[in-house]
């Protein structure tokens, strides 16, 4: 469950590359040890954003934890859906279950992220 | 043998971590007259003479004075029912229930009074209630920086000078602003008000009635506050909210309340009950524990905490607060009295008080010099200018055995001759009677 045209985060974010722009979710690891996730919390569209800064959270009936930027730059999106559905990111965690997009600023978006092996190999650990 | 766990060598060096040169030092914010003067207890005494020590104590108390204090916490009555339901066992804890297997009765019961104070207020969620009306409206202006990540509170004057205390203490520390807009001679200067309102603001902080007994309708302010994206939040009176406008019509996203009135006899330091309320799309930011209605896997009605993941023992750091219980048998008190009497009942009572307070406020306003502070509507208190010093004549009274309200000379500026007076429907015509005539004859 972990694709091969994705860039990943220690902390369990995948990001995939549009041009300039990055798309964000959670992975399959993290919603399965999150569980049912109940409450999305999103930045808003215009909102600047900082790569290993919180930039939201996920609840789920045992737990709650932060959102971490994978990248740094300015939201252009974020996936209203997961406000009534945040289940979305249980069932479908790489396409439905999608966060927000975010026009990539600065450096190389693939500085300090995982490829899929390396992300593989963290999962391991 | 001490019972201190620690070793000199581990307070030492916990000292050393925290960055400080002796426990003294640490302790240093606490005033020195608040610090014990010695840990040398007494011996043990028996339990007879434990007895006769209280009743002494207790006869201190002035039990038979006839008062029309109020500000903020009043003298309404208590049915007989409320002490005989709250004072059975299963209700005697003042702790929050969490093990829902073993406490089914107890959660029914805070379920349905957050249920209670949700209509009362006309707003959508309630928690299982916190500390008082001041720890309520602290969390509220806390529930407002979260959800704006904004950093500026505009409190109006006529918000209790408790309650504006409670805040500039809670929020010492905190890298907070806190405005305060002043009041327009006993009424909220509305439009200062709206005018202090900037892009930094988190919270806009109003009373109603307010501090000095004034009645508002703040629909508009709070329209203006959400077309700048401010919090909205307002601190109710129980009781009148059955005859007012609702926090909820007027608009508000936090409601919060001091529950004294609502089955709680008059104590000095309580224990209270502080009632939070809010808009649906706050429920996240509401601190504390809130206790929700579900089914069991058999499809059966069942009683569980929720929502848990705000708070501090999941969410460590990131909680909401650090309330992690609630006025559990305080906040069965008012979801009794508010049963016992009803809608109704509730406006009855409401309807008594104001009613006794305008016939107080007729006879004292037909004092030689003595005058309404504002011309406004008021409920059931309302403030006085006499032609003397107001805390003079409170004394005075006092000696006598009647308590003719609360002089404001110590919490307003240039209210020296300002007197605060409230009824409830158990103040009768003869007391009022006694007050204007006392009063009369000291001026």
């Amino acid at each position: 469950m972990i694709p091969d045209d994705l860039l990943y985060t220690k902390t369990h974010e995948w990001v995939r590359m549009e041009d300039d722009e990055a798309v964000v979710g959670i992975t399959h690891f993290a919603q399965s040890q999150l569980g049912d996730l109940t409450f999305v919390e999103l930045p808003k569209v215009g909102d600047t954003v900082t790569a290993g800064e919180e930039m939201g959270s996920v609840e789920s009936v045992k737990a709650a934890s932060e959102i971490y930027s994978p990248v740094d730059g300015e939201v252009v999106a974020v996936n209203e859906e997961l406000a009534d559905t945040p289940e979305a990111i249980n069932e479908d965690p790489y396409g439905e279950g999608w966060m927000v997009r975010v026009r990539v600023t600065g450096g190389q978006p693939s500085d300090g992220l995982l490829t899929p092996e390396e992300y593989a190999e963290l999962l391991e650990e | 043998m001490p019972y201190i766990p620690h070793t000199p060598e581990q307070t030492q060096e916990m000292l050393k971590v925290v960055g400080v040169a002796s426990l003294e030092a640490l302790f240093q914010d606490i005033p020195a007259s608040m610090r014990p003067r010695s840990f040398n207890l007494p011996d043990g005494m028996s339990e007879h003479a434990v007895c006769a020590r209280l009743e002494e104590l207790a006869r201190a108390n002035k039990t038979d004075v006839i008062s029309f204090l109020g500000g903020g916490f009043y003298d309404h009555h208590i049915p007989a029912i409320v002490d005989a339901l709250s004072s059975r066992g299963e209700f005697l804890t003042a702790y929050t229930p969490y093990q829902a297997e073993a406490s089914q009765g107890s959660l029914q019961a805070i379920f349905e009074y957050q249920t209670a104070v949700c209509r009362l207020l006309d707003m959508d969620c309630a928690n299982a209630s916190v500390y008082d009306g001041g720890s309520a409206l602290f969390e509220a202006c806390m529930m407002a920086v979260r959800a704006t990540k904004r950093s500026r509170l505009v409190v109006d004057e006529c918000l209790s000078p408790i309650y504006r205390t409670m805040l500039a203490t809670y929020t010492t520390n905190l890298q907070l602003e806190l405005v305060t807009v002043p009041h327009g001679g006993g009424v909220s200067n509305v439009q200062a008000l709206v005018d202090a309102m900037d892009d930094r603001t988190a919270a806009m902080v109003v009373q109603n009635p307010t501090f000095f007994g004034t009645i508002h309708d703040y629909t508009a302010l709070f329209a203006q506050a959400k077309a700048k994206g401010v919090v909205s939040v307002l601190a109710a009176y129980p009781v009148l909210q059955s005859i007012l406008k609702t926090p909820g019509q007027m608009g508000a996203d936090v409601a919060v309340a001091e529950g004294q009135s609502l089955g709680l006899p008059l104590s000095f330091g309580g224990p209270y009950l502080g009632i939070m309320t809010c808009s649906r799309d706050l429920v996240r930011q509401m601190p504390g524990r809130i206790v929700g209605r579900t089914v069991d896997h058999q499809g059966r009605t069942g009683y569980v905490l929720t929502l848990q993941a705000r708070e501090q023992h999941i969410r460590r750091a990131k909680a909401t607060s650090n309330i992690c219980s609630n006025q559990a048998l305080c906040a069965f008190r008012a979801y009794v009295t508010l049963c016992v009497l009803g809608p109704q009942g509730l406006a009855r009572m409401a309807e008594d008080a104001v009613d006794k307070a305008h016939y107080a406020a007729t006879r004292l306003a037909a004092l030689p010099g003595v005058r309404l502070l504002a011309d406004a509507p008021f409920g059931n208190e309302f403030a006085v200018v006499l032609p003397k010093n107001a805390h003079e004549v409170v004394d005075k009274c006092a000696s006598r055995g009647l308590v003719p309200g609360f002089p404001l000379g110590g919490y307003y500026a240039g209210m020296e001759h300002v007197l605060l007076v409230a009824c409830t429907e158990k103040t009768s015509r003869e007391q009022i009677g006694h007050l204007a005539e006392m009063v009369g004859g000291m001026l």
